[in-house]
């Protein structure tokens, strides 16, 4: 199976019509049925002890973020030392998963989190639009990955993706793949500006099929950012390719949650989607900056028994 | 014999809703009670947490508007209770009570851009410095509102006024609601007042130990026990608590005591001369 499996892989990348060939023959996605489903799975409720494992399990998912322009050294330091300890009140709060920064701040936050196990990610390819060249693209990769960076989040080339050019997204991403050596490779597809949930599917198998570690919904830079239909969309995917290939890839929505009542869905989307394989920040990440107070606030609820108010938390 | 439906109508009944974020939505629980014939949501300690949040949200803006911007407002929520009075008078609130409350919102507008003067001012100080005080409002305050229409308005505006925002728990539904109409109506934001009904005694300990309140006006708890246990849960973030130490009659001159209680002083120093 595994080496039938590699054989249809390189076949898929040697020849661009096979590949489009392929995309173009995945299953088209029920809209309304996607959108019911995801709907339907917002309405569980998770109470209690369920609700506090719900809590930890989601700050340990989270990618905790901080992607602007204004960004300082200490910013980004106070950042990392609250990705180690979240909640400084409370010594059992779990640490995050990791800290997102532009390649810039990649040193300056790799000098908190050294031998830390919260790992560091770091945007890269011309992040937040892709619109560069490919060398661009590379050479930023390698300096994120060489700055101490164990985790790439690459845009693809929407415009490419777009115009049809599958077999140029696919070499984009199998060089990054290869620029970043032995950091985990997310792959952004920016679903906002996919424009249809067909063109999720195809990217998200694009992207898997050329070697991505982990698939991200958005950038959060654009209108539309991470979205429960989407986000079970690409759940759907990791899971049948796994089925087909046997390689497990990760999912990653990014951009828009805020409370915990959303991470709480999304938790329960995955179960009900995946399974429990899925259920580790291994396999499942948040992309948020403010989502991670909200889990905070809702956690020091769950151990004092009143209400947190946001004065008792960090402001990033 | 069924009716003709020409000769008689549906009568069109009222659900009294909560008054959060300017809306009216149902309790997030779903529950109801009947007070008087009527269905009025029955608030739980969510709806209070979903209050306070919008209250938070509301509250620098409101507290950044102009002194005379709050007391206009004030003033035109007094307009909209007399155009209304005939509503609360079918809710057998007297009509000398109505006057008087509509009048209570005459007053407290007035006060808005003269209240300043009253609890700050510049400091005599053995230095070249101007030293000035400048009262600031408190934030977010819980108010458990006395029954009376009086006695709501006489709790609510003292708040407002100066630039906070509140959670009420009302404990005359119908009477509370009616003015959470006028307020909807009358330019105030959503979230600078927001109304909950139901039981005090299950809503109000929520909102005294709540990290994100930070005043908790006690004049409608008439249980002492309540009161002690609230003021209790509200010591553990320092919140400021206005608790009458005996029956208040609301009828009276109210005095600046029930602003200046939800005020904080800030004081600056600058240097002069030279």
């Amino acid at each position: 199976m595994t080496a039938t499996a590699t054989s249809r892989l390189s076949h898929l990348a040697d020849s661009p019509a096979d590949l489009r060939t392929f995309l173009h023959g995945l299953p088209g996605v029920d809209k309304v049925g996607i959108e019911a489903r995801a709907a339907a799975l917002g309405t569980r409720s998770v109470k209690t002890t369920s609700k506090a494992q719900a809590i930890d399990l989601a700050i340990r998912m989270v990618d905790l973020t901080t992607l602007e322009g204004a960004d300082t050294p200490g910013k980004v330091r106070a950042l990392s030392a609250k990705a180690l300890r979240p909640d400084p009140a409370d010594p059992t709060c779990p640490p995050v998963a990791a800290v997102c920064v532009y390649p810039a701040m990649v040193p300056t936050a790799a000098a908190v989190l050294a031998g830390s196990g919260v790992h560091l990610a770091s945007v890269a390819t011309a992040f937040p639009s892709g619109q560069a060249p490919l060398e661009v693209k590379l050479a930023d990769t390698r300096d994120a990955v060489a700055g101490g960076a164990d985790e790439i989040d690459m845009v693809i080339s929407r415009g490419a993706f777009l115009a049809g050019d599958y077999a140029k997204v696919f070499d984009e991403i199998v060089a990054v793949k290869e620029a970043a050596g032995p950091a985990h490779l997310k792959v952004i597809l920016e679903t906002g500006e996919l424009a249809t949930y067909d063109n999720v599917r195809r990217a998200s198998w694009l992207a898997m099929l050329a070697g991505a570690d982990f698939i991200k919904t958005s950038t959060g830079k654009v209108g539309v950012n991470a979205t429960p239909p989407v986000t079970l969309l690409m759940l759907e995917a990791v899971r049948d390719f796994r089925e087909r290939y046997g390689r497990q890839v990760g999912v990653k929505p990014a951009g828009g949650i805020r409370t915990t009542k959303d991470a709480i869905k999304y938790l329960v989307m995955i179960n009900e989607t995946c399974g429990d394989d899925w259920l580790s920040p291994d396999w499942f990440r948040f992309g948020a900056s403010s989502l991670l107070n909200d889990l905070l606030m809702q956690r020091t609820k769950l151990t004092t028994g009143h209400y947190a108010g946001p004065d008792y938390f960090t402001l990033d | 014999m069924p009716k003709s439906s020409t000769s008689s109508r549906l009568a069109v009944r009222k659900t009294y809703k909560l008054y959060v974020a300017g809306k009216f939505p149902r309790s997030e629980s779903g529950r109801t009670y009947l007070v008087d014939g009527d269905n009025v949501a029955l608030a739980s300690r969510k709806d209070a947490r979903d209050a306070v949040v919008a209250a938070r949200a509301a509250q620098p803006k409101w507290a950044g508007a102009t002194a005379y911007n709050r007391g206009q407002v004030l003033y035109r929520i007094a307009e909209m209770l007399e155009a209304r009075r005939g509503e609360f008078k079918a809710l057998g609130v007297a009509g000398s009570e109505v006057d008087a409350a509509v009048d209570r919102w005459v007053w407290y507008a007035g006060w808005s851009d003269k209240i300043a003067q009253i609890a700050g001012g510049a400091n005599p100080v053995a230095g070249p410095f101007f030293n000035i005080s400048a009262p600031e409002p408190t934030g977010v305050v819980g108010v458990i509102a006395p029954e009376t229409l009086l006695g709501l308005v006489s709790v609510i505006a003292p708040a407002v006024v100066t630039g906070n925002t509140v959670v009420v728990v009302a404990s005359n539904p119908q009477a509370a609601i009616t003015l959470a109409e006028v307020l909807a109506t009358s330019d105030v934001p959503g979230g600078v007042v927001n109304v909950l009904t139901g039981r005090a005694a299950e809503i109000a300990p929520w909102l005294a130990s709540h990290d994100d309140v930070n005043a908790l006006d006690l004049s409608g708890v008439g249980d002492s026990e309540l009161a002690t246990e609230l003021e209790r849960a509200a010591a553990g973030t320092l919140k400021r608590v206005v608790r009458p130490v005996s029956g208040v009659d609301y009828s009276e001159d109210p005095g600046t005591g029930a602003m200046t209680a939800l005020l904080e002083i800030k004081t600056v120093w600058h240097p002069k001369g030279f």
